[in-house]
């Protein structure tokens, strides 16, 4: 019998019944985060049917999708929300925490922000835990080993109720990175690598591990951005085994355990990494030395080409009305193409190293008079700590805005948009039409490769632009 | 939940590949806290012009759309957000199956548990009903086959589970909550508090 996979464990682990031929399993959730969009139909649910919520204590609410950003001397007041629908929908947050005795990081906390950064920086993201909110991007806790999907609002209202959820073992899928990256590639550029080798529908059904050298080397930030994007390949989960990296970024963590149940904790956590005879489903190798700074130039995140390599030429109907959408030439590199709005922020890169990254190449420099930028740290945590190392200073110089924490411009919903026709290169996660602002055009990048287009004004390769 | 054994209906075609939930319903008809009205909402940005009026060329908006209660999407429909405003939309539209050769794993479960059947086909069979729109198909839950009108029965894959909760109206809250003694024993038994 071969050994099992980090997955494998994680999964048994949380069988409250196992599955059948006739019924899936049912599966315990550690933790559901939750936040202002797509919860209030679910407590509808609740209400309607007289049940409370199951684990008050289990669950974690925010606000981030709505929420504007526009720096105001002070969060808390929801007068700042000046969109009717958006407060309405925040007071609903608002009242259903209240009613059902769930903890909010509002307005007043200073541990709000996007709910994939917050639950890493406080510590209640740990390995081996299962984890979802009614996010796609919840595959961002999984580079801790935590096993963690998206889910949608009826399944959010199952947590709620019970705790748990109805779930068929999905597929796995191994992707190992090894080699050395190369100056200015980033976690960014490897997951948009990945996406643009297996496609936006290669990771369907399936689970991925994120193994190998390259991915070893990445720091806790890092690997967050690659599990981040997991579902932009399909995939319902990305994890990563924990190791040292992972336990020195949890220790002394708010929410995380202490003192004698931190060495028990530590203790399990390293029985987590796949089995040396573990199999998978299916197994990719990537050699991350051929790597480089990687930008997208179509309608999904994997249509993505190294940044000075030519588009490829349109193969069939959909191919050709992406190109179309984004206004770009077949058999031409994306390098050098006019760029209107830059944003650095959301749950693919607005952590503390997204944000030191893109201020090394802006020191000291300034933004391209044509373009405007935005830089929106993930959490009032890292607003802070960003602030403390005066990166913020760096960035107003330059001539970016700095704003408060929030997703902001990754989805037109809070205000930040971008307008109709204009090119926007984003650290965000998805490329879809519109999906920063109707009409809106969106170049995937890494932090590095939007703030060097910043200073540009076109889409441009940071690394000669990287200090010495 | 109301029961669903077939749907019934003409077909109306997008062939484009990698549908995205953003697509479906745009972001910002986010802010709503209700799952109703949606109807409006779908495909905005493909089905309505700059002053908010029909795009006429618009497959939505042709007259032989009207009343079309099954599409056929290109490949991987549903893929990206996991917003359940996707399959509130189209149901609140009046689509009732959705047929692909590939459908996105949160988009599908989203729709099952709201009566939306999401139906996946070989490439032959799809390619000939994006060749034929219009034709009149019917997705038959019990026997998991698609009926086409030159007598083709073709089938698809639907979890048994699914299909038991779609035939006899039964939402899968109910049964999770009959295993509220499960569920205890398992929180007892936990050798570390989550």
């Amino acid at each position: 019998m071969s050994g099992k996979s980090l997955f494998q464990k994680v999964w048994d682990d949380h069988i409250v019944v196992p599955e059948s031929a006739d019924t899936p399993a049912v599966l315990y959730i550690d933790l559901h985060l939750t936040h202002e969009v797509t919860s209030p139909e679910a407590f509808s649910v609740l209400r309607s049917r007289g049940l409370k919520v199951r684990r008050p204590d289990l669950t974690l609410a925010t606000l981030d999708h709505s929420t504007p950003t526009v720096p105001v001397a002070s969060l808390k007041d929801l007068d700042i929300v000046s969109e009717p629908a958006a407060a309405a929908q925040i007071r609903v947050m608002i009242e259903n925490c209240r009613e059902y005795g769930i903890e909010l990081l509002g307005f007043e906390s200073d541990s709000r922000g996007i709910v994939h950064i917050i639950g890493p920086e406080l510590g209640i993201t740990q390995p081996g835990k299962t984890i979802v909110c009614g996010d796609s991007h919840t595959s961002t806790h999984g580079a801790f080993g935590a096993l963690a999907f998206g889910i949608g609002t009826t399944e959010v209202g199952h947590v709620l109720a019970s705790q748990c959820l109805l779930q068929r073992r999905p597929k796995t899928l191994a992707i190992t990175v090894d080699g050395k990256l190369g100056a200015g590639v980033t976690a960014k550029d490897i997951i948009l690598a990945i996406i643009g080798r297996i496609g936006v529908d290669g990771g369907t059904g399936h689970v991925i591990e994120y193994r190998g050298s390259a991915i070893r080397a990445l720091d806790m930030e890092q690997r967050m951005t690659v599990c981040n994007m997991s579902i932009e390949a399909g995939a319902r989960a990305g994890m990563i085994a924990p190791d040292d990296t992972t336990i020195q970024y949890l220790k002394n963590r708010p929410m995380a355990p202490k003192g004698a149940a931190w060495d028990a904790a530590v203790a399990r956590w390293r029985q987590l990494p796949s089995d040396a005879d573990a199999s998978f489903d299916r197994e990719i190798t990537i050699d991350s030395s051929t790597i480089t700074p990687m930008v997208t130039f179509g309608t999904n995140p994997g249509m993505v080409v190294p940044i000075a390599e030519p588009v490829p030429v349109a193969t069939d109907a959909s191919f050709r009305k992406a190109l179309t959408y984004m206004g770009v030439t077949e058999n031409r590199p994306m390098l050098g193409m006019p760029v209107n709005v830059v944003f650095i922020g959301s749950c693919t890169n607005a952590r503390l190293s997204d944000l030191r990254e893109a201020a090394g190449i802006l020191r000291g420099r300034k933004v391209a008079p044509s373009v405007r930028m935005l830089v929106v740290p993930g959490s009032e945590q890292v607003k802070r700590a960003a602030e403390r190392e005066g990166l913020h200073e760096i960035f107003l110089a330059a001539g970016a805005e700095w704003r408060e924490a929030g997703c902001s411009m990754c989805l037109g919903m809070n205000g930040d948009v971008t307008a109709r026709g204009e090119l926007c290169v984003s650290t965000s996660n998805r490329n879809f039409e519109g999906r920063q602002g109707v009409g809106a055009r969106t170049v995937l990048a890494s932090p590095l490769t939007a703030a060097a287009s910043a200073i540009a004004g076109t889409i441009a390769d940071p690394r000669p632009l990287l200090a010495h | 939940m109301d029961k669903v054994t077939s749907v019934k209906s003409r077909t109306v075609v997008m062939p484009q590949s990698d549908i995205d939930t953003d697509q479906i319903v745009p972001a910002r008809f986010l802010t709503t806290t209700t799952r109703k009205g949606l109807g409006k909402a779908l495909f905005a940005d493909w089905r309505y012009d700059r002053a908010g009026n029909p795009r006429p060329e618009f497959l939505l908006n042709r007259p032989e759309a009207a009343g079309c209660g099954v599409l056929v999407a290109g490949n991987n429909f549903g893929c990206g957000s996991s917003r359940e405003h996707a399959p509130w939309a189209l149901l609140d539209f009046g689509i009732r199956a959705v047929i692909s050769t590939e459908i996105a794993d949160i988009f599908r479960g989203n729709s099952l548990k709201n009566g939306l059947i999401p139906v996946t086909v070989d490439k032959a069979t799809h390619g000939w009903l994006v060749e034929n729109p219009g034709v009149e198909v019917t997705v038959d839950v019990e026997a998991s086959k698609l009926l086409l009108p030159d007598g083709r029965a073709v089938s698809f894959p639907i979890d048994g589970f699914s299909k038991y909760c779609l035939l006899n109206g039964v939402d899968q809250l109910g049964y999770l909550l009959n295993q509220a003694d499960a569920i205890s024993r398992f929180e007892d038994t936990r050798p570390w508090k989550p």
